[in-house]
């Protein structure tokens, strides 16, 4: 199986590439992991994982900028129906729209707005940044064996901005922020994960396994 | 609220080597930063903290191999400081494995370099670095200045009015140390940590001073920082990071205890 992490200049790929590698490893898939620039290998992937980190109308510009990335992806995961995982930017580039500096047009996978985080209470910080629990709405394979709810393990989160999902049905997770923030989206083959499976320690190690493993 | 208050260790770092070595029994080579790393992130530390006091630019490229060998092996979040100058600087940090990068000097010199950050990069990786010293007399109503080069260099500049500046200008984090307190062990300035995370929209992480567990009690319950940083507590083996989170939990503070080992 071959799994194709997207690199189009967003940041730090390297942790990425290496806690897949690592969640491959521990979970025993056997699994090529390709950082990679080309739309053919991600045309040609088994599985498709778009991270990114800054502002959503950069990383999607950057995107679009790589020759025939976004039609690859397209391919991929809507025609040939590959598992897809979105991390951070990478999930919400998933949405119908993107309201951070400008407003822009994503993939629309998930209909819905990213929107900035307003939460009610007015001394909690923007960004969120640091570990928080989630709350999972329905059981789902990407969650397997780990343990969520307020007892339950933390993922990280760096962001200021989150997917306001239209369709309740296409959030699997949410975390608390002066109110529920989407922390999880999934539709079809499609995942993305608004905090950072690979700086998640526990939680992202085994959230990465069973999405090597997810058969959607 | 569930987000936990964060605790983050932070190594100095120079030419490639741990400064002040850590003391670990189980460590085979204290002055390695990636094996410092690597206990930290068993341990559950919430982040990871280096600080590059090389002074050789000959030198300055070991700490891009020390990052991208801890990214490898690390999967906690990693903000790395000291001598970031320039956009290619915070791009080789973040393409090595960093996950934010604190600007300090360069900051006070040229806080337009703040916004250029921010807009590249995103506000969420750039974390400005603020080290402050009490300037007013005892008595009169507390003022803090910026202060550069190691608190040797005073700019005259407004401790509180040069954190609302760089968040304005793009700083997604504050990082704030009391150089009348780092190296005291007496505890984090309060005062001054509460008038910047106070006056500023985006987390604090408060440094300088700590000496014991109370102290990291202090600078969240009173300081409203989100993050605490420490050193010598840790390095040192005075306490372990679940001793700190379980300490800072028992008295009322939100923490992360799954990642403890």
């Amino acid at each position: 199986m071959r799994v194709a992490i997207i690199d189009y200049g967003s940041g730090n790929l390297r942790s990425a590439t290496k806690a897949f590698e690592r969640a491959a490893a521990e979970s025993g898939t056997d699994a090529e992991i390709v950082l990679t620039g080309a739309a053919d290998v991600v045309a040609g992937a088994d599985r498709v994982v778009l991270p990114g980190v800054g502002a959503f109308a950069d990383c999607r510009g950057g995107l679009a900028a790589v020759d025939g990335m976004d039609q690859a992806l397209r391919h991929a995961v809507e025609e040939k129906t590959r598992p897809f995982l979105g991390i951070c930017v990478g999930m919400q580039l998933m949405a119908t729209r993107g309201l951070e500096k400008t407003v822009t047009p994503g993939f629309d996978w998930v209909s819905g707005d990213v929107k900035l985080i307003e939460p009610s209470d007015p001394d909690l910080k923007i960004p969120q940044i640091g570990w928080n629990t989630l709350t999972l709405k329905r059981p789902h394979p990407l969650f397997d064996g780990i343990k969520t709810g307020p007892d339950g393990l933390h993922a990280y989160f760096v962001h200021s901005y989150y997917l306001d999902a239209a369709n309740d049905a296409d959030v699997l997770a949410e975390t608390d922020y002066g109110g529920p923030v989407t922390a999880v989206v999934v539709r079809e083959n499609r995942a993305g994960t608004q905090f950072h499976p690979e700086k998640s320690q526990a939680l992202g190690l085994a959230l990465i396994a069973n999405f090597l493993k997810w058969a959607p | 609220m569930t987000l936990k208050a964060r605790i983050i260790p932070c190594l100095d770092v120079k030419d490639g080597r741990v400064v002040k070595g850590v003391n670990f029994v189980d460590l085979v080579d204290a002055g390695d930063p990636v094996e410092s790393a690597r206990i930290y992130d068993a341990a559950g530390a919430d982040e990871l903290c280096f600080l590059d006091i090389t002074a050789s630019s000959d030198n300055r490229d070991t700490i891009f191999d020390v990052v991208a060998r801890t990214a490898e092996q690390c999967f906690m979040p990693l903000t790395v400081g000291g001598g970031v100058r320039t956009v290619s600087d915070i791009r080789k940090l973040l393409l090595a494995g960093a996950d934010k990068v604190s600007i300090n000097t360069t900051a006070v010199k040229n806080p337009e370099f703040v916004a250029e950050a921010a807009d590249k990069f995103g506000n969420q990786c750039i974390v400005v670095s603020i080290d402050a010293k009490t300037v007013s007399a005892d008595g009169e109503k507390a003022r803090w200045e910026i202060f550069t080069h190691g608190g040797r260099t005073p700019t005259g500049i407004d401790a509180v009015e040069f954190a609302r500046r760089v968040v304005d200008l793009g700083a997604g984090e504050i990082m704030l140390t009391s150089m009348d307190r780092d190296g005291t062990q007496k505890g984090y300035n309060i005062p001054l940590t509460r008038a910047v995370a106070d006056a500023v929209t985006v987390p604090v992480i408060a440094s300088g001073g700590v000496g014991n567990l109370d102290h990291l009690v202090e600078g969240v319950r009173d300081g409203h920082a989100t993050a605490v940083l420490a050193a010598s507590i840790f390095h040192f083996g005075t306490y372990t990071i679940s001793e700190a989170k379980r300490h800072m939990a028992d008295a009322g503070i939100a923490m992360r205890l799954d990642g403890a080992i």
